[in-house]
């Protein structure tokens, strides 16, 4: 997601958790399971703790405890952040232990993201680097007041080595931990501005690739808890029967077999469904099965079948008389098109595509009076924190969240629907907690899949081939209007997410967006990479159509498109010589793609060969060059990489999700095709940091660029065959051939 | 009651015989290291192993394995020493990490039989375990190294 609504008011009201005064130096709590915690040193928070400021806590002993605001779901961020204050601190990274943050998003919420927890878009290294790297130069700061007191000497005559203020002169130091127990905080606290933060060449720990992930550890044996682990004492169980078709509600509930099972103690009647409390998993789970409940047949999501609005959607694309809402407008596209030489107008597609994380929907909740606890491994712990609220008709802060690990997350753990349950059938038993597991059939069937969307895309070339218009009409329904209103209505209609990726930094003189919204009621939501998933996928094929008919490489004319643009060059250059573009291969194409999207420059080549007779494409290896501004972590880029090309090709080959009168016709791995061991492609990396650079999103930035290599590399396998409807199934690459 | 013996120690169980033993291991003894990812053995989040086999515990009732041996990813070293959890660390292979119990432990068979498997013997030992961060090339290359480290 990329909000383009970044309040900077919040931003800088986070300034103020750098206290200004010396009152601190209390315990804390850190939520509720204790197993929420990792890295070196075990240990727990105690009276006496030194805590200059909300995000860092040392010990007398020296561990320092570092709060991860943003959440993990296998992206890393548990460390990079955590890594980052260290590296300002100037701490012992093998003295650090992370902690989850707790919900409080006043104090925690990202900068960059609306001030919120809400971990998504690739925003958490960029929205939180700036304050956090702050918060460890102060505390830095801090520990040297502190020293020159012990010390009485001078603060400006020390300095720091890792975990220790030391004063050359006198060759004497103290380690932090001796200066936290012993030490009376300044008042008022030294204050750190970005005069403070090392220079780039002093970094440690910054772009080291000995620096591991502090959360591996404990998911090699185990000890990791996701959302799904969490056991609680007089724990109760719970499922949900949901509806079969969106917006549907039950209308008679025959409970009595469900009511049978041993085991089972209620059955909670829910607006969207029925709730089964138990005693045992296996109970409820049991019972659900034996519920007979007649729905209501009223949803207008039952006129929705997502192969007939496709090729709605792709006529309101081509017709040019309707009006979409301008998403960018860059001189008059239009125009310049109608005097080119040559047009190139096609349409590209794509088709409904599930989350499908390989833990499902789950969430843990206890309701006590108007107070509400949760432990769940949500994306989006304030917006937890809302929804919950409305259930019992209570106020937000009274609503506590734990979060846990997320095993997967993909856009899917921002949503709230299995938050909503749990509270729901909390609310039933009041004082015990309930836990709540969907089935996978219910997290495919009842997911909120990335639009289903076409895009109409009109070039005009001149006389030599060079571009003079771009027009991109993309037509889907919107992801905003439905998770955040205000921000939709205030940008007019427009949808920033569904429309993500479609600006481009390529030179073109003129460049049009448009947005053109199919409200038609299916819930849809964000997805890994969300809408640079398709709209790189038309842009990058479509620039190898134009080299196609230009005559021209498509790495030259990338090259061409990037002028003056050094570090996107520089990874298309990088990768082009990784695969060597010019060596032709028996029988296999070769194909590029790049995209600039989330901050960071990502150019990938896919080598693909392909089987004429039954349309199956093979992916047989992906090199990537990846400019992330700043490498945090390089081993980790590199498997943020692996990452995207693997689920980038399983999704460009597989993933479809067919919707049929309202009723979603997948519901597990039998029928939702992702990608497994043998269809995985080798993959060949390399990090290529620009220094001076912001820093870049990571996350999701290895997806865009997949999709379009491997159609790419189709095309020139093929002689110009264009595949131009995700995912690229057998059947359409055998018509593609034949047509 | 179901007697079987669960990581070495020999216990019983008081739940219906049918019940999934995924279910048994996760809530009843709350060992949480298996998943559960798809309740149809299609995914091999859940995979532990009967008398050494590589099993799906979401399709394996409790009845299956009365008097008989279940190893989980709890019970593959005390210490995280086998060479494929070493290997996992050194390779970093997991991201969000819910599957790697099942991958691991899917390997370990792969391993106690055939301790210098080619690429190909993995990918056809490893293809019913999906992991959906798509961390496959770290777990062919942590295999590998577990079987030349081992």
């Amino acid at each position: 997601m990329t909000l383009t609504q970044r309040p900077q008011s919040r931003a800088l009201s986070r300034r103020s958790f750098l206290v200004t005064t010396g009152s601190l130096g209390i315990a804390v709590a850190f939520g509720s399971l204790p197993d929420l915690t990792y890295g070196a040193t075990p240990a727990t928070a105690a009276a006496g703790d030194f805590r200059p400021n909300a995000w860092i806590t040392i010990a007398a002993n020296g561990t320092v405890s570092i709060i991860a605001p943003a959440v993990e779901m296998g992206q890393g961020i548990m460390t990079t952040l955590p890594l980052l204050v260290a590296e300002e601190l100037d701490a012992d990274w093998n003295r650090v232990r992370v902690v989850q943050a707790p919900s409080d998003a006043e104090t925690y919420g990202n900068p960059g993201f609306y001030g919120i927890q809400l971990t998504g878009g690739s925003e958490s290294t960029r929205g939180y680097n700036g304050l956090l790297r702050l918060a460890g130069a102060q505390t830095r700061l801090i520990l040297m007041a502190g020293a020159a007191s012990l010390l009485n000497v001078p603060a400006g005559e020390l300095t720091t080595e890792p975990h220790r203020v030391v004063h050359p002169s006198s060759d004497r130091g103290l380690d932090y931990g001796e200066i936290a127990a012993r030490v009376v905080l300044p008042d008022p606290l030294p204050q750190a501005t970005e005069a403070d933060l090392k220079p780039r060449d002093k970094w440690r720990y910054v772009g080291s690739r000995s620096i591991q992930r502090v959360d591996v550890p404990s998911k090699v044996n185990g000890a990791a808890v996701y959302g799904i682990d969490v056991q609680l004492a007089d724990m109760l169980y719970g499922a949900v029967l949901r509806a079969p078709v969106q917006d549907e509600r039950p209308e008679t509930i025959d409970d009595a077999a469900a009511r049978n099972v041993p085991g089972v103690t209620h059955i909670v009647p829910l607006s969207y469904g029925v709730g089964i409390i138990g005693e045992t998993v296996e109970a409820t789970r049991r019972a659900k099965d034996l519920l007979n409940v007649t729905w209501s047949t009223t949803s207008r999501v039952r006129n929705y079948t997502s192969q007939r609005l496709l090729d709605e959607y792709r006529a309101v694309g081509r017709d040019l008389g309707q009006q979409g809402v301008a998403a960018h407008t860059d001189g008059d596209a239009e125009a310049a098109i109608a005097g080119a030489a040559t047009v190139i107008e096609v349409d590209y597609m794509s088709d409904h595509v599930a989350h499908a994380t390989m833990e499902p929907m789950n969430a843990t909740a206890l309701v006590t009076g108007d107070s509400i606890e949760i432990w769940a491994p949500t994306q989006g712990p304030t917006g937890t924190q809302g929804f919950a609220a409305a259930v019992i008709g209570t106020t937000p802060d009274k609503v506590k969240v734990n979060t846990t690990l997320l095993g997967g997350g993909f856009g899917r753990k921002a949503e709230a629907d299995f938050i909503i349950d749990a509270v729901s059938l909390a609310k039933a038993v009041e004082g015990r907690p309930v836990k709540v597991i969907w089935s996978r059939e219910d997290d495919i069937r009842h997911d909120k899949f990335r639009p289903l969307e076409t895009q109409h895309v009109k070039v005009g070339l001149d006389a030599e081939g060079n571009i003079v218009g771009w027009r991109h009409r993309i037509v889907a329904d919107s992801i905003f209007a439905r998770t955040l209103p205000p921000v939709f209505a205030e940008a007019g209609g427009h949808d920033d997410v569904v429309t993500e990726g479609a600006k481009f930094n390529y030179s073109v003189p003129a460049h049009q967006i448009e947005y053109l919204r199919q409200d038609n009621g299916l819930a849809i939501g964000f997805w890994f990479a969300v809408g640079v998933g398709y709209t790189r996928f038309a842009i990058e094929c479509v620039v190898d159509e134009i080299a196609a008919a230009r005559g021209m490489d498509p790495v030259a004319l990338r090259l061409e498109l990037l002028r003056d643009q050094p570090r996107a060059q520089k990874v298309v250059e990088t990768v082009a010589r990784m695969a060597e573009w010019d060596r032709a291969r028996d029988g296999r194409g070769l194909g590029i793609a790049y995209s600039d999207a989330f901050g960071s420059h990502c150019a990938q080549v896919a080598e693909v060969s392909l089987n004429r007779e039954t349309g199956e494409i093979r992916v047989h290896k992906v090199w990537c060059a990846i400019d992330p501004g700043v490498a945090i972590q390089p081993l980790h880029i590199e498997a943020m990489m692996i990452a995207g090309i693997t689920g980038g090709t399983g999704h460009a080959l597989f993933e479809q999700i067919n919707v049929v009168d309202g009723e979603v016709q997948e519901a597990n791995f039998d029928t939702y095709r992702v990608i497994r061991m043998s269809e995985a492609p080798e993959i060949e990396v390399a990090v290529v940091p620009t220094p001076g650079s912001p820093f870049g999103g990571i996350g999701q930035a290895g997806l865009p660029p997949t999709g379009p290599a491997i159609a790419n590399a189709v095309a020139r396998l093929t002689g110009g065959v264009r595949l131009r409807h995700y995912p690229f199934l057998p059947d359409r690459v055998k018509a593609a051939l034949n047509s | 009651m179901t007697a079987f013996t669960m990581n070495g120690r020999a216990i019983d169980v008081v739940a219906e015989p049918d019940t999934p033993l995924l279910w048994v291991i996760r809530e009843h003894l709350k060992l949480t290291g298996t998943k559960f990812g798809c309740g149809i053995a299609q995914c091999g989040a859940c995979t532990v192993h009967v008398d050494g086999e590589p099993t799906r515990s979401c399709q394996t009732f409790l009845q299956d394995v009365a008097g008989r041996e279940v190893t989980t990813i709890e019970g593959l070293s005390g210490d995280s020493s086998h060479p494929l959890q070493k290997a996992w660390i050194a390779e970093q292979v997991p991201q969000c990490g819910y599957c790697q119990s099942g991958q691991i432990m899917q390997a370990a068979a792969l391993l106690a039989t055939t301790p210098n498997p080619t690429r190909e013997q993995i990918i056809d030992h490893m293809d019913g375990n999906i992991c959906r961060c798509g961390t496959y090339v770290r777990i062919i290359s942590a295999i590998q190294r577990a079987a030349s480290e081992g």
